[in-house]
């Protein structure tokens, strides 16, 4: 007997904790048949609001595009501006940024961590990594002054240089995370349902990843060794050593213990900054604001964010405002073709666990 | 179940034992937590330290500040007398209007709480919202992070030594790439435009400098001010004085700015090119103007371009007044001075010179041919200096002693100057031909005049010593002014009061003699004054000396009748906004009007009468 297909709606109220969108599901009995998503519920017109606001303002909307990780929006945008104007960024400066950027990532894993738990019901984890995650938002108000949206990174620089008993303090931090690493594997990685819920779930096959553009974690997970601060080596990624994991599998599992491995260097990797920083200039100063223009020029850049590949494509027509602003996140490809294919034949209890493990992120959907 | 996975079952057990441990979050009660040393919360601002440019207000692109009045500060020079104004319900943080504000006064503080029922209290201003804000002010601009550009583009100018050899422009103005270079650390806010007398539109022109467009900057220039290249090069410059950046750092250099703008058009022709004025037809009026100074040019250019008939008339052989025949030409060369006199006769400005009124043409003749007479005479008569042996020879005025070394530069068949490419005068083979002052000159005074004539006189080859009754720093004198005479090896003796001067047999100056002075604070508040001290008469022996502490006018020229009608007061002729005399027929403007004595007062006197003038003749608002 053929089943009768039933539309559900997910979302667009935060299926998961991805942001405002939407994924209309066919489903027979329990079985995805169909799966459509649906963008527009966040479209707050970065792109364009950015050909409005002279280069120093598009500094301050940039870091929006994408809430749970902001810096490497903040990088990208200033990196595509030093790269038009041709500005010289202090080694000081490079440093910090990376320090940002990884203490970035590694935030952005601990929500991650709460968002896939939490999926599969394993509600005390999103608890604990959330808790733990406020000691680098703690980091990140020393640092730059704000929590969650940093503002920090721009052109020549950074804004401001490490406050006093930073470095000790972020010592003291990543010690603690490592230790609690631990605690995260018995509760998650060791529980037999989590381990359940994961393995063999959302599978990529590695030929269609490349097919579609999956990048970062998903596509690692693919067994294919592909991450931008190796392959193109910006800031001063060049110097420090880390190790980028690939592992066989494809499913949300695999994912997981990627994930679960790049947290781990990337604490190593704020380390090696914390000790290896130059002292010196942390900024090259940009002149006044209301009448800096850039060379005309174009700048293709990106960055490896906790969710992949995050380009910035910016235009400059020689004037004091961007001409275009283009932005490609990981999620464009992650939370539209990727998941409309992933979905086919799955639970629908398994949606938002796939959802989770591929970095839904609409906001950089919908710049 | 064969796959029942003990581990898997276990190990997450384990994590009970966390329930004994202290929670590391807050409890709900303990809200407030104190935010970290650099933490981007409410804004406060310093309301003394603020002037109201508006840079937070322009750079904040959520529109979350205004700039409101705010009770008990006032517009004053300098100051809008606004204060910014934060929507709580826009600002985003991001601290941009901090790190923007010239003066740091604008700062985030650590407070992040704030509750209120009532939508208005979200607007807020701050420093009057939270005046204790001060304390807790976390994100902070210093001169090190502040993105105003504190330090101008250094303007090349020739060396000391170089300097007193010759009358060649001692300034040598900016390059291109200089230019804009000053002209981008602009913020744009205004503050100069209330500050000058003219109100000049110095963001704009400014703002079309920095983006290449330097003809918009002449045609922008133009549009209020027919002397552009005078004021380019000696205006006392009151839009400096108040220029935002000067809070923290050197003010723009908007003078030089102007300079290089109007500097682009190299001749009169393509200054007309550029500008392409619009010239109305003639609407039948004709307006007499009594001097061709900056005053009377610039009535004389506006009424043309608005259709009147303009006669100008001047006593001398050249226009242009007191820049022409009292600021020396290192300061203000020929040419640049010819340039513009040449482009507002193009406009059909006409000036009949070697016309003095009083004795080549009588005032009541203009008065009754014309139907409105501008008065733009200026002050022509040093002011004595009131003490003994005044007559004697040697002893001369400033500003007769300028006008003798100028009338040389401006008469070209004189053959004592080599001229180079640029017909500027670089050597003079018999200075002292010129005037007779000696090796030993003594100015007294300490105001731009004083300046002038000292360095002129330095450059005639004499040793010269500026002698002001109060300290250096209360010269009314231009800084740049004092600092380029000492640079020339220009003496100054401060607090001396001159006494007397004694003269030799010939009846010839050959000692001043001078009281030292110490200054006594005014009780009501004025500043310092300069009271001798009993007993410390100096003397120095002089060849010259030279009296520069001030002019009056000659109003001999006008009938009694008119001058009852017209009320001049101490030396000043009396006038309403429209620079409208007590004759409504008559109109006066620059320095025997205003007291601030400086030419670009002057031309916004005339701006002023070119509006009265229209009002009378065209009945127009």
């Amino acid at each position: 007997m053929r089943k009768k297909a039933t539309t559900i709606y997910l979302g667009p109220q935060h299926p998961g904790i991805t942001g405002n969108m939407m994924v209309r599901l066919e489903v027979e009995g329990d079985t995805v048949v169909k799966a459509t998503t649906h963008v527009g519920y966040l479209h707050r017109g970065f792109e364009k609001l950015m050909e409005r606001r002279n280069w120093l303002q598009s500094f301050t909307i940039v870091c929006r595009i994408c809430v749970p990780e902001p810096d490497p929006n903040e990088e990208n945008y200033a990196r595509a501006v030093e790269e038009i104007e041709g500005r010289e960024v202090p080694e000081r400066a490079k440093y910090i940024r990376v320090l940002v950027l990884e203490l970035s990532r590694i935030q952005a894993y601990l929500l991650w961590y709460g968002g896939q738990a939490a999926s599969t019901g394993l509600y005390t984890m999103g608890q604990w990594s959330i808790g733990d995650r406020n000691y680098i938002l703690d980091l990140f108000e020393d640092l730059t002054g704000g929590r969650v949206y940093h503002m920090y990174i721009w052109p020549g620089g950074v804004r401001r240089d490490l406050p006093k008993g930073f470095k000790d303090k972020a010592f003291r931090v990543m010690d603690y995370l490592e230790k609690r690493l631990d605690d995260y594997d018995r509760l998650m990685f060791d529980n037999a349902i989590f381990q359940k819920r994961t393995q063999g779930i959302g599978v990529i096959d590695p030929e269609k990843a490349i097919e579609w553009g999956v990048v970062g974690p998903p596509l690692r997970a693919c067994g294919i060794r592909s991450d931008v601060r190796i392959d193109e080596p910006y800031e001063v990624y060049d110097k420090l050593k880390f190790e980028v994991p690939a592992f066989k599998g494809g499913d949300v599992w695999t994912r997981a213990l990627i994930r679960r491995f790049e947290i781990r260097q990337s604490i190593n990797i704020v380390r090696q900054v914390l000790e290896q920083m130059p002292s010196g200039e942390y900024y090259n100063k940009i002149p006044n604001p209301h009448k800096w223009a850039l060379p005309p020029g174009e700048a293709f850049v990106k960055t490896e964010s906790a969710r992949g590949e995050f380009a910035y494509y910016v235009v400059s027509d020689g004037s004091t405002h961007p001409r275009r602003v283009h932005v490609k996140g990981p999620a464009y490809v992650h939370a539209i073709t990727l998941l409309e294919n992933l979905l086919v034949g799955q639970n629908i209890a398994d949606v938002s666990v796939i959802m989770n493990s591929l970095g839904t992120c609409p906001p950089e959907i919908e710049r | 179940m064969g796959f029942f996975n003990i581990k898997g079952t276990v190990q997450p057990l384990t994590t009970l034992s966390q329930l004994g441990k202290k929670p590391h979050t807050l409890l709900v009660p303990q809200i407030e937590v104190e935010a970290s040393d650099r933490y981007r919360g409410l804004h406060y601002n310093d309301l003394e330290l603020c002037i109201g440019c508006g840079n937070c207000s322009t750079i904040c692109m959520n529109k979350a500040i205004d700039m409101v009045p705010v009770e008990g500060i006032e517009p004053k020079k300098g100051d809008s007398g606004l204060r910014p104004r934060v929507d709580n319900g826009r600002c985003c943080w991001c601290a941009l209007c901090v790190e923007v504000c010239p003066t740091g006064s604008l700062r985030l503080t650590k407070d992040y709480i704030f509750v209120s029922e009532n939508p208005e209290d979200f607007l807020w201003t701050p420093g009057v919202s939270n005046p204790d804000g001060y304390q807790r002010a976390s994100f902070i601009s210093t001169p090190q992070t502040t993105l105003t550009e504190l330090h101008r583009v250094p303007m090349p100018e020739l060396e000391g030594e170089e300097r007193v050899k010759s009358f060649a422009e001692v300034v040598l103005g900016y390059t291109e790439e200089q230019a804009r270079e000053e002209a981008r650390r602009c913020l744009g806010c205004g503050l100069c435009t209330e500050a000058c007398p003219e109100h000049m539109h110095i963001p704009e022109y400014i703002n079309a400098i920095a983006a290449g467009n330097d003809e918009d900057a002449i045609r922008i220039i133009y549009d209020n001010n027919p002397l552009p290249e005078m004021c380019g090069k000696v205006c006392t410059r009151r839009c400096e004085e108040v220029c935002a950046v000067t809070k923290r750092g050197e003010p723009l250099a908007i003078r030089w700015l102007k300079r290089y703008a109007i500097e682009r058009a190299e001749t009169a022709d393509i200054l007309y090119e550029i500008i392409n004025p619009e010239i109305k037809p003639d609407n039948g009026f004709k307006v007499g103007i009594i001097g061709a100074g900056p005053a009377g040019l610039t009535a004389a250019y506006y009424l043309k371009l608005k259709g009147f008939d303009v006669t100008v008339f001047e006593a001398t052989n050249k226009a242009g007044g007191m820049i022409t025949w009292g600021i020396p030409k290192y300061r203000f060369p020929v040419d640049s001075l010819y340039k513009q006199i040449e482009y507002m006769e193009k406009v059909g400005v006409k000036i009949k010179y070697n016309t003095r009124v009083g004795k080549d043409i009588s005032f009541e003749e203009i008065y009754n041919n014309f139907d409105a007479v501008f008065i733009g005479v200026g002050f022509q008569v040093g002011w004595k200096l009131g003490i003994e042996g005044e007559d004697l020879e040697g002893a001369m005025q400033a500003i007769n002693f300028l006008r003798e070394v100028n009338n040389v530069f401006l008469k070209d068949e004189n053959g004592n100057f080599v001229r180079d490419e640029k017909g500027n005068v670089i050597k003079i083979k018999e200075p002292n031909k010129i005037v007779e002052i000696g090796d030993k000159v003594v100015v007294i005074g300490g105001g731009n005049v004083a300046i002038d004539a000292a360095r002129v006189a330095r450059r005639l080859g004499a040793d010269v010593t500026i002698l002001y009754r109060r300290r250096v720093k209360d010269m009314p004198a231009d800084w740049e002014e004092i600092e380029g005479a000492e640079a020339e090896g220009v003496k100054i003796i401060p607090q001396g009061i001159p006494v007397k001067i004694i003269g030799d047999e010939n009846g010839h100056v050959k000692k001043l003699v001078y009281l030292k002075a110490e200054m006594v604070p005014d009780p009501k508040g004025g500043r310092p004054r300069p009271v001798p001290i009993e007993g410390s008469e100096t003397e120095i022996e002089v060849t010259a000396v030279i009296a520069a502490i001030g002019q009056g006018a000659d109003y001999s020229f006008i009938p009694d009748k008119f001058k009852e009608k017209i009320q001049i007061e101490r030396g000043r002729i009396k006038t309403n906004e429209f620079r409208q005399t007590g004759d409504p027929k008559i109109f006066a403007g620059g320095d025997a009007v205003n007291r601030t004595a400086d030419a670009i007062s002057a031309i916004a006197d005339g701006f002023r009468a070119v509006k009265g003038i229209e009002k009378l003749l065209l009945n127009k608002e």
